[in-house]
């Protein structure tokens, strides 16, 4: 509580001060794409027409308090709606306001007739949200047929604060996307509604389960472009920051042969027999990305809403079972249980079952090998 | 005050609507825990269906005394006749929220899901998967390939409309017939026509629902078309249930108006409740016509 | 029951609990509504402060982030179901029969089922926030006021109860409805034309209107949703070829219309205060009933400008944005009717006048960030920000439940016989005011920069503007107490109001209402009377 009491009276200290204030962001952050910056555009013409009929109605409604009031001695004219305005202003106003209108949507028509036209795209991103975290697929990057693919998460506050990223701003692994490029992103989610939401690059549409939404952008400024997931998803909405970070092609073409290569050794890995260490140590990593947001870090879940681990009759029992609710899926009396067969893969999936079966007392000794997992798909 | 002097009518203090609001309290919050397995819910329900039961018994009864009695003048008549109407258009949006939804399946959004149309590329997630009306066989079954469990039970067979759809529609058209039949009686005062076409109209309605009943059993265990059978499956039983549910309503009443007929409680000049019947089962019957359209038909 | 009693010597009053708990009078029923919307306001109210105390702050303050989804959504469903809602209807049951000239509603006893759904709806939802605390009550609802499945559909049993409350509110409101509508059309005095009729009831003729219209598709929606969650349908699933945003258009199909069901009565309001105080009738009063009819016709069509995002055929959306910015025209039609009934008026500036001026000004503002919102393109950065929550309370707080504070203000000594206490009656308005705008216009600013709405925790960057939101949010918050108090004081006592308290009346209005003492009799017209 004292706690509170000091930071809020900190905080109301650096308000009053003028440096504060500097920092105060009152607009949409400068644009870094096409289609944003003339979003910008027509943001801030609706927002002139907006203040100056807000300037005729307050002057319309100054005047008639100074003027027309009875303290001053104004008699009501009883006979001003027989006046020609009277008479004629149900016409003349709607008119007026029909024209303004009709400016208003002409613009925002071309605006977003450029947003909806078709692009001839060189880089294809598929989004995909889950709850809550971010896999970003280049579609047209691909290892063996299988396309580079990463998943990203929030960066924990301690690792935030350590790299001086701001918090809730920031991620394990931002998606990395090359400048003067046209680049067509796809979003679609897997489990409820995301929106992936970047105010400075894109134009934002809805991530819907079986659904797949179209957004483009063409970014024009290198940078580091921050956002996050703007529909609501449940509990941790809050926590589903995007990190774009916009590099010449060069830089592009080098990070995603990186990845092209991570992905090969990747692949490598999940075919051979792994050893306990091995599994336990990736198996915690898995966890932590993956599972953390919701089963809790002590394995304990959250009562009512997500079932403890901790020593729970699927973790300790048959490893068929075990793996069958991971890959699947399942449906029951908490909720929704995310099916993980097309978000890890074999290796991933062994480890983090070996380490559940083994961290936080579950200690059943059970390994499980990539192997068993594929062999249930 | 009776009749016609331009005074209102004013029921006195009543304890029905109280009795309602705990009847529905109790019924809904039985069904919320039942669904959700947890126990009691069951007496819940029970409770609350007989007060519901109960407290239409009792409220019509108050308002059947009090017409008889005559304390309803011309305008109470009239505001009563006008609050049913809104009511029944009411009720033409609840349904509308139904064929609505079945519209924006069938034209919008499931051509999407099979590749066609604004959003199409969405079928880039059920590759393979083609849209057709009835839908039988569901989009996930992609992904069952790759072996996902099933959540949505394929359709081995979609309904048919020329068997017992057509002969309900029959049914139901002539039973419109038989109560407007009914209400020329009334009109000229031959009470054996009036109870006479009541009991047609009775037994047309519930020999509509035992066929509708009968039709949901081939449905289940024959063509495999379920609640759970994906997107057709959902809008056939919602669309066709809800409107049985107001066809058992319908005719319902209408045994009620029958007794009452029996009973000669209606006069030529005053007989609101007959006439608030038979617009719903009207409305009822117009449902049903655009349901065996847009459902069955095409 | 006692149908032997009949209305000859128009009973009196009668005792005890029966009078409440079995009423078929229009007063009473009228003032159960208001208290229940009082209290609930003062509920949803509290909640609203959660929300801002969490907010005060970066990190988590009080609560866990899916108990403030949870605290969020029954803010939301409390202060429009239970408060704006019963309150609109509660002015209409004890002002419209007195205003038309009739003795009572014209279906007394639905008038008081649909008032006593309301607290067994309030219970539900008071069920479905305490069940997450208690061992196997499931998940709570987290997916705001909106329910947007597949979120909805992963809730636990409260959501149940959520969709029940919220069939139970349907019911209440439609009933309502009827109930209005038919009074309106049925049960005018001889003389009373529909062109004569107080422009209050028009209001509340086309908002019953609406909500008989728009109301029963709430109820078939949420109906699917039951189905989806328990019953293996798969309305809103796509692997059964379903699609989730087709409850998004079930949803707004009624949420949107349900927006000018909350506007529309305070718009009634006003047009009888800003006359009264202006001391001249009613600038443009054939103009506003055509306005009201085009902005009933309007509303039904423009529902999907909330779901600009969800990917429209660009077809739909174009169409979409041109009728929701057109809604400024009918809108604009009632704002100049306001400004030209001040005009060359003769103003005073008593409590219900302060707040008519502050809504002419708030309100339009919410209207015109409305428009910014319907342009689509712009909707694609502004959706889902504060903005949006900034642009709504704008609208909801100003536009409905301001305009009912001025209601209750202008009509509390008709009712009770007293003047309140215009002193503090003032300075209510005063505080009411600030805090107001200080908790929502930084809101704007704080949603432009990029803060999502429904978070429970904030990058440090927004971190001033909201607490500089929270703080006015508590003046705000502890200005209703005042409204309380001088609310109280005036049923307990005060100066002894005249059959017509406000001067103004006589050249402003057309009612019948003031033809009546005050506090009217138990019965309002026990005979007709004739309209001049
Ligand atoms: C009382 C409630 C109320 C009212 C009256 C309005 C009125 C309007 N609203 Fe608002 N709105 C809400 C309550 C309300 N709204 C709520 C609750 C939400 C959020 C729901 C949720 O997501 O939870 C919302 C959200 C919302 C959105 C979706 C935003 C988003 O989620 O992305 C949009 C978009 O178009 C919108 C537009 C409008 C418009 C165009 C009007 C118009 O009716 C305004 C018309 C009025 C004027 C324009 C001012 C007066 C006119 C003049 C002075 C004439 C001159 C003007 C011009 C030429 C422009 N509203
Ligand atoms: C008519 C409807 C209505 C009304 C009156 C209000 C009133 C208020 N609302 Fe709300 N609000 C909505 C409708 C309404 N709201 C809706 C529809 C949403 C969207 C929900 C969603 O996203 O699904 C929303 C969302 C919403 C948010 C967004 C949260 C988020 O997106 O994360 C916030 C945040 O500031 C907020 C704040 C407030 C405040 C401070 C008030 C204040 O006006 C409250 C006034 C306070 C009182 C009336 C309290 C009475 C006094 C006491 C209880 C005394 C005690 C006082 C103290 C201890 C200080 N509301
Ligand atoms: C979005 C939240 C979420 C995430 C992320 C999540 N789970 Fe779950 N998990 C659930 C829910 C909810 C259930 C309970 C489902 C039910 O009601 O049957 C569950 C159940 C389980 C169970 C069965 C527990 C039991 O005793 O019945 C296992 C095992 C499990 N999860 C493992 C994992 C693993 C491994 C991961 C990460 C790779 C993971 N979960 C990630 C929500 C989640
Ligand atoms: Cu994902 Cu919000
Ligand atoms: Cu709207």
């Amino acid at each position: 509580m004292t706690k509170t009491l000091r930071a809020g009276t900190g905080l109301a200290l650096s308000l009053i001060s003028g440096a504060a204030l500097a920092e105060w962001k009152f607009d949409f952050p400068e644009p870094a794409a096409d289609l944003t910056e003339q979003i910008t555009h027509l943001h801030h013409m609706t927002s002139w027409i907006a203040f100056w009929i807000m300037v005729v109605i307050l002057a319309v409604v100054g005047y008639s308090i100074f003027r027309f009031r009875k303290s001053v001695g104004y008699q009501a004219d009883q006979e001003f709606h027989h006046s020609w305005w009277g008479r004629w202003s149900w016409v003349v106003v709607p008119v007026i306001v029909l024209g303004i209108d009709l400016s208003i949507a002409g613009q925002a028509s071309k605006t977003f007739a450029q947003i909806e036209s078709p692009i001839e795209p060189d880089l294809t991103l598929k989004v995909i949200g889950s709850q809550w975290k971010w896999t970003y697929e280049y579609v047209d990057h691909t290892v063996d047929g299988k396309p580079v693919r990463f998943t990203s998460t929030l960066l924990p506050k301690e690792e935030a604060e350590k790299q001086g990223e701001p918090w809730l701003r920031s991620v394990d692994k931002p998606v990395v996307l090359p400048v003067n490029k046209n680049i067509r992103i796809l979003n679609t989610a897997t489990d409820v509604l995301h929106n992936w939401w970047v105010p400075q690059v894109a134009p934002k549409k809805d991530a819907i389960p079986g659904y797949i939404n179209e957004t483009k952008a063409f970014i024009k400024r290198e940078g580091v472009y921050r956002g996050q997931c703007a529909e609501n998803c449940g509990r941790g909405h809050a926590f589903m920051p995007i990190v774009v970070k916009a590099v010449s092609e060069e830089a592009f073409n080098q990070w995603i042969e990186e990845q092209k290569q991570q992905l090969a050794a990747a692949a490598e890995a999940a075919a051979k027999t792994w050893s306990k260490e091995e599994l336990l140590a990736r198996g915690e990593e898995v966890y932590k990305k993956n599972c953390m947001a919701c089963h809790q870090a002590n394995g304990m879940g959250v009562p009512n809403v997500f079932p403890a681990l901790k020593g729970s009759k699927v973790a300790t029992g048959p490893v068929e079972g075990h793996i069958k609710v991971v890959l699947n899926g399942r449906t029951g009396s908490y909720g929704m249980m995310p099916p993980w067969r097309d978000i890890l893969n074999d290796g991933e999936i062994a480890a983090v079952i070996t380490y559940e079966r083994n961290a936080w007392g579950n200690d059943t000794g059970d390994l499980v090998q990539p192997a068993d997992v594929g062999a249930q798909r | 005050m009776t009749s016609g002097d331009g005074h209102y009518y004013i029921p006195e203090g009543s304890p029905w609507p109280i009795v309602a609001t705990l009847g529905v309290l109790l019924l809904t919050s039985g069904v919320a825990l039942t669904v959700n397995d947890v126990g009691g819910g069951g007496l819940f329900i029970i409770i609350g269906l007989l007060t519901m039961i109960y407290l239409f018994y009792a409220w019509f009864s108050d308002v059947i005394h009090e017409s008889m009695s005559g304390y309803y003048n011309e305008e109470v008549d009239r505001s009563f006749r006008q609050g049913m109407i809104w009511f029944i258009g009411s009720e033409v949006f609840f349904f509308m929220a139904f064929f609505g939804s079945l519209f924006y399946i069938r034209v919008i959004s499931g051509p999407w899901l099979g590749g066609e149309g604004w959003l199409g590329l969405s079928n880039m997630l059920h590759e393979g998967f083609k849209f057709t009306w009835p839908l039988s066989i569901q989009p996930e079954d992609v992904a069952q390939a790759a072996g996902a469990p099933e959540k949505y039970m394929d359709v081995k067979e979609p309904m048919g409309a020329w068997g017992i759809p057509a002969l309900n529609t029959l049914l139901l058209l002539s039973s419109g017939a038989t109560v407007t039949w009914a209400h020329w009686g009334l009109k000229k005062r031959d009470n054996r026509q009036l109870v006479l076409g009541l009991i047609l109209t009775v037994t047309l309605g519930l020999l509509f629902v035992a066929a509708q009943a009968y039709e949901y059993g081939h449905a289940y265990h024959e063509l495999g078309l379920t609640l759970n059978s994906g997107i057709y499956g959902s809008l056939f039983f919602m669309l066709t249930g809800f409107h049985g549910f107001h066809v058992i309503i319908g005719a319902t009443m209408l045994i009620v108006i029958l007794l009452r007929a029996m009973k000669g409680h209606f006069s030529p000049e005053h007989h609101f409740a007959f006439e608030a019947v038979a617009w719903y089962w009207h409305f009822v019957d117009v449902v049903w016509l655009g349901l065996f359209t847009f459902v069955y038909l095409i | 029951m006692s149908t032997t009693a009949v209305a000859e010597e128009h009973h009196g009053a009668p005792s005890g609990l029966k009078r409440w708990l079995f009423s078929t009078n229009h007063k009473d029923i009228g003032t159960m509504y208001l208290i229940f919307a009082l209290v609930m306001m003062f509920t949803g109210g509290a909640l609203a402060m959660l929300i801002r105390a969490e907010l005060f702050m970066p990190g988590l303050q009080i609560m866990q982030p899916d108990i403030y989804n949870m605290i969020l959504t029954d803010h939301a469903l409390i202060m429009i179901f239970g408060a704006v809602m019963p309150a609109a209807t509660g002015l209409a049951n004890w002002m419209l029969p007195m205003m038309l000239g009739a003795p009572d509603m014209a279906l007394p006893r639905l008038n008081n089922l649909s008032f006593w759904l309301l607290p067994a709806a309030a219970a539900l939802l008071l069920t479905s926030m305490v069940l997450p605390f208690l061992p196997g009550g499931g998940a709570p609802v987290t997916t705001g006021w909106t329910l947007y499945p597949p979120l909805s559909v992963q809730s636990g049993m409260g959501m149940d109860f959520t969709i029940f409350a919220i069939h139970l509110l349907g019911a209440s409101s439609i009933l309502g409805s009827i109930n209005i509508v038919v009074t309106i059309l049925n049960m005018r005095a001889p003389g009373m034309t529909m062109m004569k009729m107080p422009m209050f009831a028009w209001c509340m003729l086309f908002t019953a209107l609406l909500l008989i219209i728009v109301a029963p598709v709430l109820a078939g929606g949420v109906t699917m949703l039951l189905f989806d969650r328990h019953f293996g349908t798969s309305f809103f699933d796509a692997a059964g070829g379903g699609d989730p945003v087709l409850f998004q258009h079930l949803f707004w199909f009624f949420g949107h219309p349900e927006v000018y069901v909350m506007l529309l009565p305070a718009i009634g309001v006003l047009s009888m205060v800003i006359p009264t105080f202006s001391r001249k009738p009613l600038f443009g009063y054939k103009a506003l009933v055509g306005g009201l009819i085009f902005l009933f016709s309007l509303s039904l069509i423009v529902w999907a400008h909330h779901q600009y995002t969800v990917g429209m055929s660009p077809l739909a959306t174009e169409y979409f944005m041109i009728m929701t910015i057109v809604i400024s025209i009918p809108v604009g039609l009632m704002i100049l009717n306001f400004l030209m009934t001040m005009w060359r008026g003769a103003m005073t500036f008593e409590t219900p006048m302060l707040y008519a001026i502050s809504i002419v000004i708030m309100f339009s503002f919410a209207g015109v960030t409305g428009v910014m919102l319907a342009v689509v393109p712009a909707d694609m950065e502004y959706h889902d920000t504060y903005f949006v929550v900034a642009h709504f309370h704008y609208a909801l707080l100003p536009g409905a439940l301001f305009g009912l504070f001025a209601g209750v203000f202008y009509w509390l000594p008709k009712w009770t016989g007293h003047m309140y206490d215009e002193k503090l009656g003032k300075i209510f308005f005063w505080w009411n005011i600030i805090g107001f705008n200080l908790t929502f216009f930084p809101q704007h600013f704080v949603g432009l920069a990029g803060m999502p709405r429904r978070i429970v925790d904030y990058s440090p960057q927004f971190a001033e503007i909201n607490m500089l939101s929270s703080i006015g949010a508590f003046i705000f918050g502890t200005s209703h107490l005042l409204f309380l108090y001088i609310v109280i004081k005036c049923i307990r006592g005060g100066e002894k109001a005249g059959d017509m308290p406000w001067e103004g009346a006589k050249a402003g209005t057309t009612g019948l209402e003031w033809e009546l003492p005050s506090p009217p009799p138990f019965h309002s017209y026990t005979t007709p009377p004739v309209v001049r």
